[in-house]
């Protein structure tokens, strides 16, 4: 297992067995508040790096999650579209949206490490 | 956006200290929400109490013999009948009759009408009012007073700890009421669908007052979010959302705030366009929508048949805590108005399906 990357979208993400594992971060569930409703992508889908490719909605708003490398989405996680306070609860771990197979498994190199991230959301 | 500073309430300090997420709203720097989130505002709302800091709104009180008359020449409502000791719903109208915004109207007795008007709208309904007054009647605005809400089931006991004539009052009862030896004006009334009071109470009292309610062990802070999500499954309007000057109360199902003898007179500012739709009938019409799934549709989202054709918007949607589902009102054209109408929401792109449900979503709990 490799280590986990940030997006400045606010999505995390983490090569397992070369597959990308993606969801949101914990600070972005709490930005977001009550996650009420999840809706994911089609298994299959082919994506393009920063593209709109699920929806989380919470009490209050609906936000855009974005695919953070291009690739081939193969798997969704149906646990939090049909218990949507996962999100809430368990964001970076059993909590996560989709998974990737890259186009370039190099590309999540270029995204933000924990500590990048944290400093990232100091700033803003 | 205006670029001018925030106002803040009496209570600012109080909502830092609570942990508030604090937001521009209507000028104010106002709180979302409290650590606690706005599901769990909201459910112990209908569980228990919550205490919503609602002082932004906009308090007034007219003056003299003939408030009430003078009122009357730009609101439906029948302030003539409106005795003292009761509060009143009611609209300000345009001339073209559709909504400058909705208040509530108090009898305070003595010849003092209490006024209650949107944050939103409050630079432009005071002047109104003050414009269309007779001699030796007076509008004074009430700066130097905060608003506190306290809503839900356990609110009559938590307030009758401080004073327990509040507990007989009836339901959009008023009264001067000394609350922690402060004088309040309270009005059995609320924008939740539950039970409860608004309390007017002097701005430098309002902060120790509003800590004495939060000790009270059934008494939760609430934020704007929960406001809004409560007032929603309530089936409460918007103003700027659901009514606006776009929308006249016949269009917009208010016509039950219009008193009997005001259709008769037919004499307000307004009457005329108002009697015109309701005599033509209106092109649409405001409804509840219920979406089938769990998706909510928010305000702005298009309303079309199965073949596609818009039919109307949604002026209000969100998800309700206490539905667990989403809920929305917006406006449909008249001949698809009636309760169980299917209908599809286009939310990013899709339709959904969605069904023209009654109002209140969640039941009221208004005592009686």
């Amino acid at each position: 297992m490799s280590a986990v990357r940030f997006t400045e979208d606010h999505e995390w993400i983490r090569m397992e067995d070369g597959v990308a594992v993606i969801g949101i971060t914990v600070h972005a569930q709490e930005a977001l508040g009550d996650v009420v409703f999840v809706e994911l992508p089609e298994p299959g889908r082919e994506v393009t790096e920063g593209e709109a490719v699920a929806v989380v909605e919470s009490v209050k708003a609906a936000s855009d999650v974005y695919a953070p490398i291009a690739g081939r989405i193969t798997e969704t996680n149906s646990a939090i579209a049909d218990e949507p306070g996962l999100v809430n609860a368990d964001a970076e771990g059993s909590a996560w949206f989709f998974k990737i197979i890259p186009a370039d498994p190099a590309a999540i190199d270029a995204l933000m490490d924990t500590a990048a991230y944290a400093k990232f959301i100091e700033s803003h | 956006m205006s670029e001018a500073p925030l106002k803040t309430t009496p209570l600012d300090a109080l909502h830092r200290r609570l942990g508030g997420r604090m937001v521009p709203f209507a000028g104010y720097d106002m709180p979302v929400q409290y650590p606690a989130g706005i599901m769990t505002e909201h459910l112990h709302c209908r569980a228990q109490a919550s205490l919503f800091d609602v002082s932004h709104m906009g308090q007034a009180s007219l003056y003299g013999a003939g408030a009430a008359a003078a009122l009357e020449a730009l609101v439906p409502g029948d302030m003539l009948a409106l005795k003292p000791g009761r509060q009143r719903y009611t609209l300000l109208m345009t001339p073209q009759g559709t909504i400058l915004d909705d208040l509530m109207v108090a009898n305070a007795g003595s010849e003092r009408l209490f006024l209650v008007v949107n944050a939103s709208r409050k630079d432009i309904d005071l002047p109104h009012i003050a414009a269309h007054l007779p001699a030796g009647v007076t509008l004074q605005r009430h700066e130097d007073r905060a608003l506190l809400a306290l809503q839900g089931p356990a609110a009559v006991a938590v307030l009758s700890r401080f004073a327990a004539e509040v507990a007989a009052m009836p339901f959009m009862g008023f009264a001067a009421v000394k609350l922690a030896g402060i004088d309040c004006l309270v009005s059995r009334s609320g924008y939740t669908g539950e039970d409860g009071y608004e309390i007017s109470v002097p701005s430098a009292a309002a902060e120790d007052f509003a800590e004495k309610l939060l000790a009270e062990p059934e008494v939760m802070p609430a934020g704007l979010g929960a406001r809004d999500s409560l007032r929603l499954e309530a089936g409460l309007c918007l103003y700027g959302n659901d009514i606006d000057e776009t929308t006249n109360p016949v269009e917009a199902a208010l016509m039950w705030t219009i008193g009997k003898r005001r259709r008769m007179e037919w004499n307000f500012i307004g009457a005329d366009a108002v009697r015109a739709m309701q005599d033509n009938g209106p092109t649409r019409l405001r409804v509840g929508i219920r979406p089938d799934g769990r998706a909510p549709a928010r305000g702005h989202t298009d309303i079309a048949t199965a073949d596609g054709t818009i039919v109307g918007q949604i002026t209000s949607g969100g998800f309700g805590p206490s539905l667990n589902a989403p809920c929305a009102m917006g406006y449909v054209r008249r001949d698809l108005a009636a309760d169980g109408t299917e209908l599809n929401l286009i939310v990013r792109g899709k339709p959904l399906p969605a069904r023209v449900t009654p109002m209140p979503f969640f039941p009221h709990r208004y005592v009686r």
